[in-house]
């Protein structure tokens, strides 16, 4: 019994880090970054190799991957949505608009980025960002996951 | 008798962005629906009145991922218009050029959208692998793949050499018996006719009285593309045929979409054949004279507006942008009226949305 205590833990980790399932929310970005993460499915990049999925519910999210600056209406969602997803649960910023507000910094309607309403583990500059950042991101976050 | 509301969004499987929809149903037919925009609004045409006319270039192209060279195209237009600049032939061309490949890479982004959105997955990842080509085309001339960063205002930033030339050809080449195959396949296939046929109908005279644009307008019969009729860039010296479709459904504006990935792909070897030679750019000042101007262009989605006005500071007094996504928005509850739960995926995706075009 002590042992399987032991041994619990790292069965978790173990499942979480070949199994990291991501959200996609555009928090009021241009569309530049989105349709690069959703090129991330397709053939080219293939990131289901690493056992990642971009899963339409945030129940069965793991990661939240957030585009985009975080306009006012979009706000209250992204709250609603990253309670949502249970815990444990990492945040990306994906783009340089959801890192720091970027090219939108000064516009009346946005908070300029998403650190400032949510807690972010990983940034991944660029405007827009590559598929290979984002992978590179995604891979990075997924290889802190203690 | 009960009516079951269904909200779709602002995050849902189906949008790619934010938007909202509440959709009432009597069994499993739509009886009403309602809309609700704003949430990408970001305050750009506000944001452009603090910035410089040279700041506002980068800022304009940040408007929309997916057609940010029209964007500067119609901006820098704009622009030139009221400098009275005479732009080089071969800046032109080469501006026109971004805008065809432009249209190639939304169009099949679009193609995988709908196909997605449908449950045929196979044809969502075949043309997202065939847009790869467009993308490395326009990353390798311009150094960006989905935003270019090609146009400043008095020409463009980049020159074409011969083996770039040779390149975009064969690119081109490869890229049409791809798409050939594709309209093939949606031509043929019986489960891509059932998903689209009959579906999301505008007629004629819907599309008149909700100022429809772009291809949704062209596939209900509707004969308007301001590529020939109020030539820009370099169109006036291109040849130029404009489908046109009465069916006015889903599948009408995929069909439409297809030919006009052919059509893009004709006009930009036809570019590369043509392409004048000399300077791409010429030196423009940074203080604009006093005056308003009216700038248009043809988008992939139809029919793009800029208002600009000038006080004669470096900066812009006013700019108004019009986007033909909006239209295309608002003809929505229109045409999920009557249509079955099943198929408002397909009506959805079928007018080619772009939120952060329409919000901005």
């Amino acid at each position: 019994m002590e042992k399987n205590k032991a041994i619990l833990p790292n069965i978790l980790t173990w499942a979480r880090k070949k199994s990291p399932w991501i959200l996609h929310f555009n928090s009021g970005g241009c569309n530049g970054c989105d349709i690069e993460l959703l090129s991330l499915l397709t053939p080219s990049y293939d990131i289901e190799r690493f056992g990642i999925l971009n899963e339409a519910s945030p129940r069965h999210a793991d990661i939240l991957v957030c585009t985009g600056p975080v306009t006012e209406q979009v706000r209250p969602r992204l709250k609603r949505i990253y309670d949502q997803i249970p815990e444990p649960k990492w945040v990306l910023a994906v783009g340089s608009c959801s890192c720091s507000g970027g090219v939108f910094s000064g516009a009346y309607n946005i908070l300029g980025g998403i650190d400032k309403l949510l807690p972010v583990d990983m940034y991944v500059p660029g405007c827009p960002c590559r598929p290979e950042t984002i992978i590179d991101g995604i891979i990075k976050l997924v290889e802190s996951i203690q | 008798m009960t009516r079951i509301v269904v909200p779709i969004g602002p995050q849902h499987p189906l949008l790619k962005e934010p938007i909202s929809f509440l959709i009432s149903l009597d069994g499993e037919r739509v009886v009403n629906s309602s809309l609700r925009l704003g949430y990408v609004h970001r305050g750009i045409e506000k944001l452009a009145q603090q910035r410089t006319y040279v700041q506002n270039v980068y800022l304009i192209e940040r408007i929309c991922g997916i057609c940010s060279h029209i964007h500067t195209t119609t901006y820098c237009q704009a622009i030139e218009t009221l400098l009275g600049l005479d732009v080089p032939r071969r800046g032109l061309y080469i501006r026109t050029l971004l805008c065809e490949l432009e249209r190639i890479h939304s169009h099949l982004l679009w193609l995988g959208v709908l196909a997605k959105n449908i449950g045929l997955d196979t044809i969502f990842m075949y043309s997202w692998r065939d847009r790869e080509i467009v993308l490395k085309m326009m990353e390798e001339i311009s150094g960006g793949r989905v935003s270019h960063a090609v146009n400043i205002i008095g020409g463009v930033r980049i020159d074409l050499d011969a083996d770039r030339l040779t390149m975009l050809e064969s690119g081109l080449n490869d890229l049409n018996g791809r798409v050939e195959e594709l309209i093939g396949t949606i031509e043929r296939d019986r489960s891509f006719a059932a998903r689209t046929r009959g579906i999301g109908k505008l007629t004629l005279e819907d599309v008149k009285s909700f100022c429809v644009v772009g291809p949704v307008a062209r596939a209900s019969g509707l004969d308007i593309d301001l590529r020939r009729d109020a030539p820009y860039a370099a169109y006036h010296e291109l040849e130029i045929e404009v489908p046109v479709m009465n069916e006015g459904d889903v599948w009408a504006r995929s069909m439409i979409r297809m030919r006009e990935i052919l059509q893009a792909s004709r006009l930009a070897k036809q570019i590369i054949r043509t392409l004048p030679k000399g300077p791409v750019s010429t030196t423009a000042p940074r203080k604009v004279p006093p005056g308003e101007v009216v700038s248009r262009a043809e988008a992939p989605r139809g029919e793009v507006f800029y208002y600009l006005r000038s006080n004669g500071s470096q900066q812009p007094e006013r700019l108004k942008i019009r986007t033909p996504t909006l239209t295309n928005l608002i003809t929505l509850p229109e045409q999920l009226k009557d249509v079955q739960m099943a198929d408002v995926s397909a009506v959805i995706a079928g007018v080619d949305l772009c939120i952060a075009c329409a919000d901005r």
